[in-house]
């Protein structure tokens, strides 16, 4: 049993405050990501779950243990770094020994183990190298091997595939994901990349400034956006926001009435409303539509699977992905109908979602 | 006609490299020259125009130096001395150089001033309270006391040398090995120093050239005990031409090989110094 229980913890780097007050928990064997732009601090949490960097406050308890005051040998974790942090000066196969040796395991135990994280991670025959030898990205496999060798209840990434080009970066993704439902260790695994966070978590933690804004399977954080910003950083295109006034029963929103879901009116103050929504819920039509946005087609990009629309709605802009055999043309006036069910509805000021 | 940007390149790097081989030479053609005239017969010293090469090749004139009054004891205090100085500064001057690397702590940037600017007290103005102190002491006229003097000169050069040594080993490895089971002393002893050792041994033969080519304070502070510059220095003007040339080109040459084998560290450590 290794769950994580991030307590209150606050980390101050000087006048910059990486954590305040994050709280966060983890059950066992979860796959938990911590997304967020550079500088929002999941680095930070991330080394301080590790043991690497001390906490200014709070508490963090891994399996029901108080680890806070452990350093990071204590704490039965593995990391993974950005850099890799492979040694040059060891072979590969010393370098995936070095966690078993530091533990005074056998050496017939420390083979066995060694030659099964290397074949999960099909580097078996690169063991007698050096790593200078290996590629980028067969260091970055020695790295995990490394870290799985020593089968710690929690396994802990920092930007494992940022060092990655475009193409390894997605076989690697996959390989990952796979590898983890074997392992069975908890997973917590740093990126900036939202498509990362998608796919890999089991939850995404989305950070900013030091704190976490929402924490939900991917696709809740997806679908349902705990603030502008979470919508605007996940999802490609971001989400988009219109702004609308309430108007009796309904909000008006780029010149139409769109229907207001009674819990959301009841908790409107001012009258004011902003609305969230996905580019592919949104229809677009040359056809007049009842209840539709009206609009003119700025730009139309191609994109293989789809055509990306940007479409400008009064004084915004809205993104609308509609088929790639659609026949719209810049300039044209279109109709854009929302999937009213889909409407993420937040505070104009805070931004933060209300419902 | 204009000449075309091509030529000028070609024009400019010709001169960079004109002035680079003139600077080498004006350097390395006396040097050459106190070479020939050490592995010459001794007459051959007197000889002019001066022979280009040693003809015929001759180790006599080396021998004579080395069987001369004074000068293999005075080897051997030289050698005491340097090793001494390579062994305390080292031990003190690394690991002041492992913290300024990895450890932001308050003043280090001061620190690290204060460090160069003990250089910028000239040992000249320095000397005689020294000497005074060492005679008050009973400190006097021994290689250990100097050897302690060259320690204090030669610490501003270790630190910074292991300083940018143990900064080129990333943190990132230490880290991991911590992750891995070991303390911060394990991680240290398995990672950090393996990887630093090579510089480390730079750091430590640069020590040794500056204790081995120091001649003011071993002048100053020794009468009997002489090292070997101390004694060359002493006797200069009184000794004979194939005496100096011998005795000059015995102490060029460590030098000479040291820093052709550390040349890679020192060009670091200018390198971080000037950035």
């Amino acid at each position: 049993m290794a769950d994580i229980k991030v307590d209150n913890v606050r980390k101050v780097f000087g006048k910059t405050v990486a954590n305040r007050n994050v709280s966060l928990t983890i059950s066992d064997r979860e796959f938990m990501v911590l997304l967020g732009p550079s500088g929002c601090g999941k680095t930070t949490l991330l080394r301080g779950i590790a043991g690497l960097e001390q906490i200014d406050a709070g508490r963090i308890h891994i399996g029901g243990r108080d680890v806070t005051d452990l350093p990071p040998r204590q704490r039965r974790i593995a990391m993974v770094f950005q850099s890799y942090a492979v040694f040059p000066h060891l072979t590969v196969y010393e370098n995936i020994a070095f966690g078993l040796r530091m533990q005074r395991l056998p050496d017939s135990e420390v083979k066995r183990r060694v030659q099964a994280a290397a074949d999960l991670l099909q580097i078996a025959n690169l063991l007698d190298r050096y790593p200078a030898q290996v590629s980028g990205g067969q260091r970055q496999r020695v790295a995990v091997a490394r870290a799985i060798a020593v089968q710690a209840e929690v396994l802990l990434m920092d930007e494992p595939l940022s060092n990655l080009d475009a193409l390894l970066r997605l076989e690697m993704r996959a390989e990952l994901k796979r590898l983890m439902q074997e392992v069975k260790s908890t997973v917590v695994y740093v990126t900036h990349d939202q498509v990362e966070a998608l796919s890999l978590g089991d939850r995404i933690a989305v950070m900013k400034d030091g704190a976490i804004l929402q924490c939900d399977t991917p696709l809740k954080v997806y679908d349902y956006p705990a603030t502008d910003f979470v919508g605007g950083f996940i999802g490609n295109p971001p989400m988009n926001f219109l702004a609308g006034r309430v108007n009796g029963d309904a909000v008006t929103a780029g010149g139409v009435d769109l229907p207001l879901p009674v819990a959301v009116r009841a908790r409107l103050s001012n009258g004011q409303v902003r609305l969230g929504i996905r580019a592919e819920n949104i229809e677009a039509s040359a056809m007049p539509v009842k209840g539709a946005l009206t609009g003119k087609v700025l730009v139309i990009e191609p994109l293989g699977s789809h055509n990306l629309l940007t479409v400008q709605v009064g004084e915004e802009c809205v993104k609308v992905n509609t088929h790639a055999d659609s026949v719209f043309h810049p300039g044209q006036t279109i109709r854009l109908k929302l999937a009213s069910d889909k409407i993420r509805w937040l505070n104009r000021e805070s931004g933060q979602a209300i419902g | 006609m204009k000449p075309s940007a091509a030529t000028l390149r070609v024009l400019g790097r010709a001169l960079t490299y004109a002035l680079a081989i003139l600077m080498a030479l004006w350097v390395l053609v006396p040097i050459y020259l106190i070479g020939v005239a050490a592995f010459s017969e001794q007459l051959a010293v007197y000889q002019y125009p001066r022979p280009f090469f040693p003809a015929p090749f001759s180790t006599e004139t080396m021998l004579f130096f080395l069987q001369s009054g004074g000068v293999m004891a005075s080897v051997r205090s030289s050698v005491v001395v340097a090793l001494i100085t390579l062994i305390l500064s080292t031990l003190i001057g690394a690991p002041a150089g492992y913290a300024i690397a990895r450890y932001v702590f308050r003043g280090r940037d001061s620190f690290r001033i204060l460090v160069v600017s003990t250089r910028a007290f000239p040992i000249v103005i320095l000397s005689i309270p020294l000497a005074v102190t060492f005679i008050r002491w009973g400190m006097y006229d021994s290689v250990y006391s100097l050897a302690l003097m060259h320690t204090a000169l030669a610490l501003p050069f270790t630190i910074l040398i292991t300083s940018s040594v143990f900064a080129s080993v990333p943190r990132d490895l230490e880290e991991a090995a911590m992750t891995l089971g070991c303390n911060q002393l394990q991680a240290f002893l398995r990672v950090a120093l393996p990887l630093a050792l090579p510089g480390l041994a730079a750091a430590t033969l640069f020590t040794f050239v500056l204790s081995w080519n120091e001649v003011f304070a071993a002048v100053i502070l020794t009468v009997r005990n002489r090292t070997l510059p101390a004694l060359v220095l002493t006797v200069l003007d009184v000794s004979p031409l194939p005496y100096r040339f011998a005795g000059g080109f015995f102490m060029l040459a460590p030098s000479l090989v040291f820093m052709l084998f550390i040349r890679k560290y020192l060009f670091n450590l200018w390198g971080r110094v000037t950035k």
